[in-house]
């Protein structure tokens, strides 16, 4: 349908955009969540800043141990960047079951990091991942963590006048092995649930175990109880299984017209054992 | 290559040759309603109602009428002379709900009109529309057809407290006896769950009222034109011989846009009051919430049978979820339920009743198959059921107790005669493409192993062609009508509205065969009540079995009328018309279509008792429906862990007579095969207790996407008809009614060895994790 | 049913109209290439780019199938990437290159997906079928010969209640062929 008047702005520099949020405009990035709320009128900004036509925010760039990915870099040029894909699989394998197509080619990694619908993929393999966030307002700069950022259901650690400028993830080495696995809601193409797998083995033990989990409640979450019983073991199949069932432990989980909470809980256990076996088996 | 070259002395009828109507819509040229704009024309936008159920205490317009671009606010006080919306079906004893084009006092479901906003475009319409500020008193809904009926329910209509808007029975043999006689009785209640049709194109509606001449010109999203005509104009006190309706490009239908809606009337009555033509287009939440809705059945089954599988009764009662207000065919949706009850079986006794009850729900209507898939998979499932009661295979007991080639034309229990068929030849093909017995050994090897493999089968018939125009609610026949330009082009008129199926090619190939013309010397002109002669539409796989027919006799008329003047120009009365040719069988001279065109037209000379020009125009009344079968076999695999079902192997076997066009018959077959899949595993119009459509957007309402969709192997027996010329019995419905059983019955087969007998759709993952879990821990 | 009422009591010489009044609604000037040709238009910043292509430039091709952009019937191509054209606002693609439907067809030849989708009986009603051709390209520009699987996971933005969706995939793999020949 059709959204409510506003006032756009497309500034060509962050500082300027960031003047206008701090007077309360509302940022839009791929538009990709946006625009369709805002047609549905479940979204009605006075003021959209445009972040699409600021000079370098879109980016992919290695520096030592860890890669910067800026805002408005779409989920496209994450799930085809050979950096990413050589360095930091998970989050391109992530990036690819994105919404479709179109979806990804518009889409930006800062628009759905801000958003944080708690079935996006991309905050599973954050937290997976240990990402960083950086947050830049008009006149400040931090960087918080992944499990710091998401907070609950679309809210984050993003105060009033500030957007996600760059999203940081380390570059994995050989002797990592990781995974995303999606169960799809089969309507939207959302996750009913959705586990990024992280995995590094010393010999034959797993040396570090990062379990990010989307979908499953109001915020994507690591499953530290269940990463810390992986760690020094070997990984074997009913390892695996046994590992698997602690990532929904403790968990409020999400029902609805697609999972009940039961299915849901049970869904996590069994991809998260997929994934757990294929980043494993992943492992170089 | 899917597609055939054809050279001139082929037969056209019976190749594969790609679509006439595909340039258009192919280069993004074509015309939807949507793409029509005219001078001055205004946009609505309609405020519906957010509640299922409510008294209206006022509506406060005066925000929106000061908007700026805002032409006109109307609301139900301003529209109640403005007729109401009709339905066509009549069944003794039938409460019909007065349904006003907007709401007047109270609403009764939502998405009920309440307001339209007129303004200079779509924009300023819908700004208009969140200005308007209406005073519900709410009230309790019901939105579940069995809580409707139940004591003290909320009256959905306050002065039938009862829900109950009507109750049919229809018995044919000795259901008793049967009963009383049987070794074997099964009973089972089966859902066929409410559906969203969901064509990609959703309705609209462009309005262009001249007053000087007192003519409408209304363009709409409909499969028929003529009856839009009919109606509008009489609800609106309009001459019928001015209403022009014009369905141009429509995006699909598939049964939701037979019916005349609430925005056809509106928009029209707009467009006389404003005197400017006004534009309307249903966005896809409307569409969700206000074009038909398509099954909801509970469905009460019992079936008697011998020892040895005989069938020999079946009970029915069913409880149709009508919604708040009947469009045009609502209550005789499921009387086609009862019709077609006995399947393809020789069944000789059967009790069938239904009652309708009101809900505060979108109406339900026809949708892709309309009574056929209910009653496809009602007896489908319940044949299953009696083999599995019987330790029976599923294809043995189908083969037993179908109709035998011998006895046709059969007269079925429910007062049908089915018109030719060879019943088995599907099914056996069917197995023998999926190697069935090799499939049973492989599953009892699956089941070794602790994997639940399925082999679902399904032998569906239906009933198209409507029909005989004494069981059709708005008459059953079609028109055509043929003219050969004196270019010696032809231009075929025909009363059926196709919108995807293909009939500018068909009708072509048609065409092509009967005067030896080459297919692009033809045209097919549809969907425009002034250019067209009066038609029915497209609907019920009828629109080449009747309206085929019609042309093909309207083409006898005109090679009649051809051979005259080819006798007169050959100066012989001894000619034969075949190839496109007059020829004389004396002399060998010979004409062409394109000289005896000109000739006819020049009239310097006419044949005795013979006018100038070559036209003829045939209505075509058919004495009897047809009866296409076919036999669907399915392959699935249950996933233990998580109860995903994937198809491993989709084998559709359809017999529906004569083949004009195979490339069309198997897009036909795919695309139905893909909404019965939709509805076995995917798709249900969930209503919440208070009459809220949860599944109300894409988001939530599955719809089958490509790559859930399985490779569909597709085949063909060919049984032609007696009722029509062309020997075409219809394919637009069969893969929707095949489907869903086929789809079910595999998946209860895979499931089985737990115990698991019946499951209603859609057979969501989680559904069959429960019973799976459930079936472990037992 | 009450009476119908007649065609008079509209008042056929009626001339009873409601004031028109002025419209405003701030407005910015965009430029566009769209098929090759440069258009400059003033737009409301809400409007969004399938109606700036429908009602401004008059491109109907591009279709409008839903509100949530799951249906994909009015994508387009941006910048070179298919993008759908219901979640982009017009203003967004200032100075921006637009590839529809009707620029696909070139010197009166009909592109290979169009040609493709033709032969295979790739489309019914026709309504998403703008759509799928304009997704299509893009599935075959960044992977010219996709396996059955990868062009049903490239389709998934893509819905079609016409075809079930098999003729689709072998008009995409005609395409290739032809494309790959």
């Amino acid at each position: 349908m059709i959204p409510q008047q506003f006032e756009y702005s497309a500034p060509k520099t962050l500082d300027e955009a960031l003047g206008l949020l701090a007077e309360g405009a509302r940022p839009l990035a791929g538009g990709m969540s946006l625009i369709p709320m805002m047609k549905l009128r479940l979204s009605n900004p006075e003021h959209l800043v445009d972040l699409g036509r600021i000079k370098d925010l879109s980016y992919i760039r290695e520096q030592g141990t860890v890669i910067h990915i800026g805002a408005t870099t779409t989920h496209h040029d994450v799930e085809s960047s050979p950096l990413l894909r050589g360095k930091c699989p998970l989050l391109a394998e992530t990036a690819s079951h994105i919404g479709d197509v179109q979806v990804r080619n518009m889409g930006t990694i800062g628009g759905s990091v801000a958003h944080a619908d708690p079935a996006a993929d991309y905050p599973a393999a954050l937290q997976a991942l240990e990402a960083k966030i950086v947050l830049k307002g008009a006149k400040s700069e931090r960087t918080v963590s992944a499990a710091d950022f998401f907070v609950d259901t679309f809210t984050t650690a993003l105060e009033s006048g500030e957007i996600v400028r760059e999203v940081i993830v380390p570059v994995d080495g050989s002797g990592t092995g990781t995974s995303y696995q999606k169960v799809l809601q089969p309507a939207s193409g959302f996750a009913i649930v959705g586990i990024a797998v992280r995995v590094r083995k010393q010999g034959d033990k797993v040396a570090m175990a990062r379990i990010g989990v989307t979908g499953l409640s109001n915020r994507a979450f690591r499953a530290t109880a269940a990463e810390k019983a992986l760690e020094g073991r070997s990984g074997s199949p009913a390892e695996i299984q046994a590992v698997a069932a602690l990532v929904g432990q403790g968990v409020d989980a999400n029902s609805d017209l697609h999972a009940s909470a039961d299915y849901r809980l049970h869904l996590a256990s069994v991809y998260a054992a997929k994934a757990l076996a294929v980043a494993l088996g992943r492992i170089a | 290559m899917a597609t055939t070259t054809i050279t001139k002395t082929e037969k056209l009828v019976g190749k594969r040759i790609r679509r006439r109507e595909d340039p258009r819509l192919i280069t993004g040229t074509a015309t939807y309603v949507d793409d029509i704009k005219m001078p001055g024309m205004l946009y609505a936008a309609i405020l519906r109602s957010p509640h299922a159920a409510a008294k209206i205490r006022s509506i406060d317009i005066s925000k929106a009428k000061a908007l700026k671009g805002v032409h006109a606010v109307f609301v139900g006080e301003d529209t109640k002379n403005a007729g109401a919306v009709p339905c066509g079906a009549s069944l003794p004893g039938l409460r019909v709900p007065h349904h006003n084009v907007l709401a007047i006092d109270r609403v009764y479901l939502v998405g009920h009109p309440v307001a339209v906003v007129v303004a200079t475009d779509r924009y300023i319409a819908r700004d208009g529309v969140e200005l308007i500020e209406v005073d519900y008193e709410v009230e309790n809904a019901v939105a579940d057809p069995e809580k409707a009926l139940a004591p003290g329910a909320h009256a959905v209509h306050p002065q039938w407290p009862d829900n109950v808007a009507f109750t049919f029975h229809q018995e044919g043999g000795d259901v008793t006896k049967a009963f009383a006689e049987a070794d074997v009785i099964v009973k089972q209640r089966i859902v066929s769950q409410r559906l969203i049709p969901n064509s990609m194109e959703t309705r609209g509606v462009v309005a262009d009222w001249h007053a000087a001449d007192r003519t409408m010109n209304l363009y709409t999203s409909t499969q028929a034109p003529h009856l839009v005509r009919s109606l509008v104009a009489q609800i609106l006190g309009l001459e019928e011989n001015r209403f022009r309706v014009v369905a141009p490009e429509v995006g699909g239908g598939f049964g939701a846009k037979i019916q005349t809606y609430a925005e056809e009337i509106l928009l029209a009555w707009i467009s006389m009051k404003l005197q400017k033509p006004v534009k309307w287009i249903e966005s896809r939440r409307e569409n969700f919430l206000c074009t038909i809705h398509g099954r909801g059945h509970v469905d009460f089954y019992e079936i008697a049978a011998k020892r040895d599988g005989t069938i020999t009764g079946i009970k029915l009662k069913i409880i149709q979820d009508l919604g708040a207000y009947f469009t045009v065919l609502t209550p005789a949706i499921p009387t086609l339920s009862v019709l077609m009850m006995p399947g393809l079986y020789r069944t000789p006794s059967i009790s069938a009743d239904i009652v309708g009850a009101f809900t505060n729900c979108t109406p339900t209507d026809a949708y892709r198959g309309a009574g056929r898939p209910e009653a496809t998979h009602g007896i489908e499932r319940m044949v299953d059921m009696v083999a599995a009661e019987l330790k029976m295979d599923p294809a043995e007991i189908r083969l037993k107790n179908f109709v035998r080639n011998e006895e046709f034309p059969f007269p079925t229990a429910t007062g049908l005669v089915y018109d030719s068929g060879d019943y088995s030849a599907p099914l056996k093909k069917a197995m023998e493409m999926a190697g069935y017995d090799k499939l049973r050994k492989e599953q009892v090897e699956a089941r070794k192993q602790g994997r639940y493999m399925g082999i679902g089968l399904c032998a569906y018939g239906e009933i198209c062609a409507f029909g005989p125009s004494p069981a059709t609610p708005a008459g059953g026949w079609e028109s055509a009508t043929v003219k050969i330009e004196p270019s010696g082009q032809v231009t075929v008129l025909t009363g059926i509205s196709p919108h995807g199926q293909g009939e500018e090619t068909t009708f072509a190939q048609i065409v092509g065969d009967e005067l030896g013309v080459g297919i692009d010397d033809v045209l097919v002109v549809h969907g425009d009540t002034s250019m067209v002669p009066y038609g029915i539409g497209t609907f019920g796989s009828r629109s080449t079995a009747v309206g085929g027919t019609a042309l093909y006799f309207a083409l006898q008329d005109l090679k009649a009328t051809i051979k005259k003047f080819g006798e007169m120009l050959l100066e012989s009365d001894d000619v034969t018309f075949a190839g496109g040719q007059c020829t004389c069988n004396k002399s060998g001279k010979s004409i062409g279509v394109k000289g005896i065109a000109a000739a006819a037209y020049r009239a310097m000379k006419l044949p005795p008792n013979t006018g100038p020009g070559l036209v003829a125009t045939h209505f075509w009344e058919p004495p009897n429906f047809t009866f296409p079968f076919g036999a669907h076999l399915v392959v699935t695999e249950v996933n233990g862990e998580t109860g995903d079902v994937s198809i491993k192997r989709y084998i559709a076997i359809d017999d529906c007579g004569n083949i004009l066009n195979p490339l069309i018959v198997d897009g036909q077959v795919h695309g139905g095969v893909a909404q019965g899949i939709g509805q076995a595993l995917w798709e249900q119009a969930v209503y919440d207790d208070n009459g809220q459509l949860v599944t109300g957007e894409f988001m939530d309402y599955t719809m089958p996407r490509a790559h859930m969709m399985p490779w569909i192997e597709s085949g063909h027996t060919i049984t032609p008809t007696p009722v029509n010329p062309l020997g075409v019995k219809g394919v637009g419905e069969a893969g929707t009614i095949g489907a869903s059983p086929a789809v079910v019955n595999s998946v209860v087969d895979a499931l089985s060895p737990l115990g698991v007998r019946h499951l209603d759709m859609p057979l969501t993952p989680e559904k069959l994790w429960k019973l799976i879990s459930a079936g472990r821990n037992a | 049913m009450p009476l119908p009422t007649s065609a008079l009591d509209f008042g056929i010489f009626n001339d009873r109209r409601y004031p028109l009044p002025e419209v405003s609604a701030m407005t910015e000037t965009i430029n566009v290439n769209i098929n090759g040709t440069t258009y400059s238009h003033d737009v409301e910043p809400r409007l969004l780019l399938i109606h700036y292509l429908r009602e401004v430039v008059g491109l109907t091709g591009p279709h409008i199938g839903c509100e949530t952009s799951l249906c994909g019937a009015c994508t387009v191509e941006l910048s070179g990437k298919a993008v759908k054209s219901c979640a982009v606002f017009a203003i967004q693609c200032d100075g921006a290159k637009i590839l529809t439907i009707e620029g696909m067809a070139a010197n009166g030849k009909l592109h290979k997906i169009q040609e493709a989708f033709w032969n295979e009986h790739g489309l019914q009603c026709g309504f998403c079928t703008p759509g799928m051709i304009m997704t299509t390209k893009q599935i075959l520009d960044r992977n010219p010969n996709p396996s059955d699987q990868e062009i049903r996971h490239g389709l998934e933005g893509n819905l079609c209640r016409c075809t079930g969706y098999q003729h689709i995939v072998n008009a995409v793999k005609a395409a290739a062929k032809a494309a790959g020949a």
